[in-house]
């Protein structure tokens, strides 16, 4: 060990860094909060939300996926950034259906608080209403693709901690969509068990385990603060 | 006139609800006794709380409060009266601001829910058409401010009075946004 532990400055801090380490990794590991969606210390990282955005030594990069280098001036919380994380949060909303007042991961979804954290008081763009039909096939498992935010966190959860592959990522463009593998493209005709990580890793209400919905009170859900009417 | 200063001219505030279910109504009138020191600040237009029937038809208004989003014809033309009318609009409540949970009808086909409702599309000229998409109100008109939940709690409407009473643009405190 040397005698100075590496370290970079971010928005002011100084940030001890070890091998390995990306740039959210190491401010993870201070306690220092870089927003992120699709980002999992459990997981190899995507880069797929860009919410992580910082900027290091004036350059945008992704948080999750970019090294961290000695030295380095990285900062998170300008005006501009903070703007940018916004628009991206509205952009994530109205490209699928949120409607939080009937979505039983209200509370605990790491979307939600993000936009809220991020001052977000209304949509900015037109929706999209998208039409993905439900997948319910599943005896344990719930797929909602609308609320679908494409992090790839199962698919990750699937490959490298269950072994198992049941999720891809395919089409293009708009038209981009969660794949499952099986032999009816359904949930319910998959490996997957309600046992796996990929089956609770969901940032989001999009898959999510049955019979387990709405038995938080309100106050108590993962994200509430004492300010949450209950 | 008696010799006291002047007090400074009541605001008139508009409200509606539009493809609403009255809720975010019920959570302004959650602010409680606060409604008193309201009304001495404030006199109410067009709201389902007055008579009134034409939004700013003597006096043009300085806030309207629309609940609900757009879900027929006469929606559209009351929202389009109130852009007009009202010099600060603000969006209150999931449905105005994101269509809401009526929005879950929008991957439906609007005469087929007629159909297996009423048994028919119901015709009579006196009934607006419903529009077959439910849209947010900011898909149609400009809106200046939001105030997000389902409803939106009452701190968060008694906030953004009191923000808009002093002339300030209204932030609103961290725990007050809420989106369910
Ligand atoms: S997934 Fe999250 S943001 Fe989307 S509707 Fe559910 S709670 Fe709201
Ligand atoms: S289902 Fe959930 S975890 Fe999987 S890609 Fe979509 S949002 Fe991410
Ligand atoms: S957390 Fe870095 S891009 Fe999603």
């Amino acid at each position: 060990m040397s005698a100075v532990d590496p370290t970079f400055d971010l928005d002011g801090q100084p940030v001890a860094l070890q091998p390995g380490d990306t740039i959210l990794s190491a401010a993870a590991r201070a306690g220092l909060d870089i927003p992120h969606l699709c980002w999992s210390e459990e997981v190899s990282g995507s880069a797929s939300c860009r919410l992580c955005t910082v900027l290091a030594d004036g350059r945008p990069v992704a948080a999750c996926v970019t090294p961290a280098v000695a030295g380095q001036k990285v900062e998170c919380r300008t005006a501009s950034l903070a703007t940018q994380r916004l628009r991206l949060l509205q952009m994530l909303f109205v490209e699928g259906n949120h409607f939080c007042p009937g979505c039983e991961k209200s509370g605990n979804c790491v979307l939600q608080v993000q936009a809220e954290r991020a001052g977000m008081t209304e949509l900015h763009f037109e929706v999209l209403n998208p039409e993905r039909p439900v997948d319910a096939s599943h005896p344990d498992v719930l797929f909602e693709p609308n609320r679908c935010i494409l992090c790839q966190l199962c698919v990750r959860a699937s490959d490298e901690l269950d072994g198992k592959r049941v999720f891809a990522i395919g089409g293009h463009g708009i038209a981009t969509r969660l794949l499952i593998d099986s032999p009816s493209g359904r949930l319910g005709d998959s490996a997957l068990s309600v046992d796996d990580r990929a089956a609770h890793i969901c940032p989001v209400g999009a898959l999510l385990p049955k019979r387990v919905g709405f038995a938080v009170p309100i106050g108590q859900r993962r994200f509430d603060t004492e300010d949450t009417r209950g | 006139m008696n010799a006291s200063s002047p007090s400074p001219r009541k605001l008139r505030v508009a409200t509606v609800s539009l493809a609403g279910c009255f809720g975010c109504h019920m959570s302004l009138l959650d602010i409680d006794e606060r409604l008193f020191d309201l009304v001495e600040r404030v006199d109410f237009d067009r709201s389902p709380l007055t008579d009134i029937k034409t939004v700013g038809e003597h006096d043009r208004c300085d806030i309207g409060l629309v609940e609900g989003g757009l879900c027929n014809a006469e929606n559209v033309e009351v929202l389009r009266a109130f852009r007009a009318r009202c010099t600060v609009l603000v969006a209150v409540g999931a449905c105005a601001i994101t269509g809401g949970l009526p929005a879950l009808r929008n991957h439906l086909d609007v005469g087929d829910i007629m159909q297996s409702v009423y048994g028919r599309v119901p015709d009579d000229p006196e009934l607006p058409l419903p529009l077959n998409r439910v849209l947010p109100i900011h898909e149609v008109v400009r809106i200046d401010h939001a105030l997000p939940g389902c409803p939106p709690p009452a701190d968060a409407f008694w906030q953004l009075l009191q923000d808009l009473m002093a002339g300030r643009t209204p932030v609103p405190a961290p725990g007050l946004i809420r989106y369910d």
